[in-house]
């Protein structure tokens, strides 16, 4: 006979395998996933009483110290901190549990990957909700905190549409900057453990090159990033996966304009320097697209030009035509 | 470019097309120069008419109907002066002023805010 309900054990045993945070103002509610280094959890601040995102790494530390994995933590919860954008995940706090387990504190953000959006998007049965500006748009509210992070001086170098989350008001938040590199800074053994971590499942094996270790995904990291030229990399590395993002929105909808189809194709150009020099300018160019306005990515003949002309001014050109039709019959009937 | 700018310029523009059309009507054409000096004088009225009211209401709908009343009240005293030709003249009046009140409100630009330090 037996005392507790197999619901009731199964609670049981899930709770024993969460991170004893005794001693923090957390109380941890779920595990909600993985990200680069460690579990994530909703958990509860008691002080605040707000939901949050707890980042816990898997096991305590063994190193605990230079390389280690708990100062990788630590550093992606610094660079966080130093990117305070609406498009980029807050941090709150950052501590060690009593087990050494390093682990920050961060907005829980409620909404869908980027990819299963996108799927949601793509279904049969999805409402007109999947416009094409409607992707463009939220493609721009990346590039605006990919823009932000390069401004100051971070590189994501893991961009992927599961390293972005969509909230219910269309508000994107780009995670997951486990393997950021501050741009200027040499490689380090950081970079040569990165692709190690075990939250990076879907990364690609950390294969060693002649110059680094490749640190990325495969079908969104640049050309670059995959032959592990990390001394190299610079913004244009993340341009490439905002191209292959780009792409991958547009995945469910036909048919893609050209000028749109074009952004991408500059953005994911297999040299660096045939690349856009900015994300800002990738998020430009969308917004010309989307304004009616000429792309610098697809040069037009005079032909394309004076179509596109036309609609944008199509109502004034309609009002125009209107007196002057009604000149005309004027002059008619006063001639008769 | 500038709301009330803009409108000027439109309304210069086409009330002086519109004044031209005049050629067209051989008992006129002596006076053409009069009446399109005159027709463009009345089309750079309503752009400043127009062009003010676009600055202060930030609205297509109104806009448009404020244009094309402009444009109507101005074309009835040119036409009450010649005591005549109601219509031939009201009606592209009227249309002259519902295209500047859309123009206007459709693509001039708002001023710019004024820096409270200043």
């Amino acid at each position: 006979m037996s005392w507790l309900s197999d619901e009731a054990i199964s609670r049981l045993k899930e709770a024993s395998s969460l991170p004893d945070v005794s001693g923090t103002r957390y109380r941890l509610i779920e595990r909600v996933g993985s990200g680069g280094m460690g579990a994530v959890y909703l958990a509860e601040d008691s002080v605040l009483e707000r939901r949050v995102a707890l980042k816990i790494l898997d096991v305590p530390d063994m190193l605990n110290g230079a390389g280690g994995v708990s100062e990788r933590l630590v550093r992606e919860a610094k660079i966080l901190a130093q990117l305070e954008h609406p498009g980029i995940v807050p941090v709150h706090d950052a501590g060690t549990l009593a087990d050494g387990r390093v682990f920050y504190a961060m907005k829980f953000v409620e909404g869908k990957q980027l990819d299963q959006l996108v799927k949601d998007m793509n279904h049969p049965s999805a409402s007109g909700a999947d416009l094409l500006p409607d992707r463009l748009r939220i493609f721009q509210r990346i590039c605006d905190a990919v823009g932000f992070a390069h401004a100051r001086g971070v590189l994501h170098r893991d961009l992927k549409p599961e390293n972005i989350m969509v909230g219910p008001f269309s508000e994107v938040l780009v995670m997951d900057w486990g393997v950021a590199k501050i741009l200027g800074s040499t490689p380090d053994e950081f970079d040569a453990e990165a692709g190690q971590s075990p939250g990076h499942a879907r990364t690609v094996s950390p294969a060693r090159t002649a110059h680094g270790t490749v640190i990325g995904t495969v079908g969104y990291m640049s050309p670059e990033q995959a032959r592990g030229e990390v001394e190299n990399l610079d913004a244009r590395a993340d341009i490439f996966s905002l191209g292959a993002i780009l792409t991958f929105l547009l995945g469910g909808s036909e048919p893609v304009p050209r000028e749109v189809a074009a952004i991408a194709q500059k953005a994911m150009a297999p040299q660096a320097r045939g690349r856009y020099s900015s994300a800002s300018d990738v998020a430009l160019d969308v917004a010309r697209y989307l304004d009616g306005l000429p792309v610098s990515a697809y040069p037009e003949n005079v032909f394309r030009k004076g179509v596109r002309w036309a609609s944008r001014y199509r109502v004034a050109i309609v009002l125009v035509l209107t007196y002057l039709v009604v000149r005309a019959l004027l002059i008619l009937f006063s001639q008769h | 470019m500038n709301k009330i700018l803009l409108g000027v310029i439109l309304g210069g523009i086409l009330g002086a097309l519109d004044g031209l059309t005049a050629w067209f009507t051989p008992e006129v054409r002596t006076m053409l120069l009069r009446i399109v000096i005159g027709s463009m004088m009345k089309g750079l009225i309503a752009g400043v008419l127009i062009g003010v009211f676009a600055r202060k209401v930030n609205s297509l709908a109104l806009g448009i109907v404020f244009g094309l009343g402009v444009g109507l009240v101005l074309a009835f005293l040119v036409a009450y002066l010649q005591h005549g030709y109601y219509f031939e003249i009201m009606l592209p009046g009227g249309l002259v002023g519902l295209i500047v009140g859309y123009a206007t409100q459709k693509y001039g630009s708002a001023p710019r805010p004024v820096d409270a330090r200043a």
